[in-house]
């Protein structure tokens, strides 16, 4: 160290800070910084969902074929057990059932697979969070992106079935859109919200397969609420029809298959899957937020 | 070198009595079964050892003032606490106590975790820049540069291969490229020169000394002495977590010569 006088000499640390205007390393920043520098990382968010995507399949001899086949074999799967084994579409034809079972299953698994993905970003990226600065809901953004690219890969199949049985494009189509983005910021506070939790608890990862199975069932991926629970009290086919998992389906459902109506729908229903959207998506952010200077402890 | 720039020495670190703490899930010692694991979280207690999670003080109240323009070397040996410190002056680990103030956001030279395998040298050039946080813009005007740096395309067309055909060499050059090919305000660099051949190490310090001009600070933890020597003029020395010694190099390296016995 140098041992010539210095007018700095003397000052403690704090001051000495103060004096060159430097900044605490590794401090949370405000709410609104902490968007515009979320905002400024767009291009990494996007590119590294592109990424992920791309390097899925990379290894594969069919390469990104199978961005399509993976959902369509899992609807052949659905199908053969619910369909044709447990006949589970009762009160609706096979022309409305496949379609009903095939878009609850991929807009299910996109769900799914962002909360899946979500619980995993922090603690599965410890090596990026411990190497690079940025802001850490880039991540779970980042993976939520991922599976909305790959459920759009889905929409592929999902548009093929539908219209070989029977539902053409028609001007109802156009609610798909509206409805893919409430969903889509609904997963990504989820994502969020178990980020957080799976960055303290890695465990959940573990958990997560379960919990999210159990949601599904309930959500009537392969049946009809209205139907199957006929003869069980309005209350609780409102409460498991209202649920986020059901209605983001429902919505897909109606505004995609012809013979699926109005009346399968609870009351409400945009305004409920707005309110889901939101609150999840606002609530989710600043959960994370709360803890990004947390992220990549030991 | 510092000398140069006395009277007005500018600080871009301090750090003041830092400490930094590791918290390790499951590694209380003795038995890993699972009905271990099970009593060991029913024991409850705020107590951070009882629930079996083990504390590593990895960094003991570390201080120190690093200015504008200096090259520091940071030595000690396996296990003392070196990247952790710089992980710390980064703001990527949290202190448990005391504080690392620094001027404008220092960064890491290393976007390795960033890159994935799978896909080609040139998408990740562009993913490790945009995970640095360099624009679109910037990326493609460095690309060029940052390629020809490597030296991955000496030997024929690699860029448009996927990075899990490379060399480990390759990887890293390639690596060793695209974290370089950012300017920095202070920058760190974590054993980053061990990397190829004689011919890229060359490269490496010379990309290094040119760092060294455009950033404010630059840190180097390196286990070669030769390249602390070619390359800093400050060297901290850690053991155990603790500063050992702070000084300038020939004076700090002959007493850590002395003390590994060399």
């Amino acid at each position: 160290m140098s041992t010539r006088p210095s007018p700095d000499d003397g000052l403690s640390p704090t001051e000495l800070a103060a004096k060159y205007g430097l900044a605490v390393s590794g401090a949370r920043p405000g709410l609104v910084d902490y968007v515009r520098q979320l905002w400024g990382r767009r291009h990494f968010i996007l590119a590294f969902s592109q990424a992920k995507l791309t390097a899925q399949y990379s290894q594969a001899k069919l390469g990104q074929v199978w961005q399509v086949a993976t959902p369509l074999l899992n609807t052949l799967v659905y199908y053969l057990i619910f369909g044709v084994i447990m006949k589970a579409g009762r009160g609706m034809s096979l022309d409305t059932y496949i379609p009903f079972l095939v878009t609850g299953v991929f807009v299910f698994t996109f769900t799914q697979s962002s909360v899946m993905a979500g619980v995993r970003a922090i603690s599965g990226n410890l090596g990026l969070v411990r190497a690079l600065h940025f802001p850490r809901a880039s991540l779970p953004i980042s993976f939520a992106l991922q599976q909305l690219q790959q459920l759009l890969f889905s929409m592929i199949v999902l548009f093929v079935v539908a219209i070989g049985f029977g539902s053409y494009p028609s001007l109802s189509w156009v609610l798909i859109v509206p409805a893919l983005v409430l969903q889509f910021f609904f997963n990504t506070g989820l994502a969020l919200i178990v980020a957080r939790l799976g960055a303290k608890t890695p465990d959940l990862a573990q958990l997560m397969p379960f919990i999210m199975r159990t949601w599904m069932y309930a959500s009537g991926v392969m049946f009809s609420i209205n139907h199957m629970l006929a003869d069980r009290p309005e209350w609780v086919v409102r409460a498991l029809q209202v649920n986020p998992g059901a209605i983001y389906m429902d919505l897909m459902r109606f505004a995609l298959i012809k013979d699926y109506g109005a009346s399968n729908l609870p009351p409400h229903v945009w305004a409920i899957a707005l309110f889901w959207a939101v609150a999840v998506f606002v609530g989710g952010f600043v959960y994370f937020w709360k803890a990004e200077e947390r992220y990549g402890r030991g | 070198m510092a000398e140069q720039n006395t009277g007005a020495r500018i600080p871009t670190v301090i750090a003041d009595e830092l400490h930094i703490v590791y918290r390790v899930n499951g590694a209380k010692s003795g038995k890993g079964s699972a009905t271990a694991a099970l009593s060991r979280i029913l024991k409850r207690g705020s107590d951070d050892a009882a629930r079996g999670v083990r504390k590593v003080h990895a960094v003991r109240g570390v201080s120190f003032v690093a200015y504008r323009g200096e090259a520091i070397g940071l030595i000690g040996s396996n296990g003392s606490g070196k990247s952790t410190l710089l992980r710390a002056i980064a703001g990527l680990l949290p202190a448990e106590r005391g504080k690392v103030y620094t001027d404008g956001q220092p960064s890491l030279l290393g976007v390795n975790a960033a890159l994935m395998n799978d896909l080609t040298g040139e998408r990740n050039v562009i993913l490790g820049g945009l995970a640095m946080g360099m624009s679109r813009e910037q990326i493609r005007e460095r690309y060029q540069e940052i390629v020809d740096f490597s030296g991955i395309n000496e030997k024929g067309d690699f860029i448009t291969l996927p990075m899990r055909t490379y060399s480990s060499g390759m990887a890293a050059r390639l690596r060793f490229s695209i974290a370089a090919a950012k300017d920095h305000d202070v920058l760190m660099i974590d054993e980053a020169l061990a990397t190829g051949d004689r011919k890229f190490q060359k490269r490496s310090e010379d990309r290094i000394r040119e760092l060294r001009k455009e950033a404010g600070t630059v840190f180097l933890v390196s286990h070669n002495n030769k390249s602390i020597r070619d390359t800093c003029d400050r060297v901290l020395w850690l053991e155990r977590g603790e500063l050992r010694m702070d000084g300038p190099t020939q004076e700090v390296l002959k007493e850590y010569e002395k003390f590994t016995g060399k």
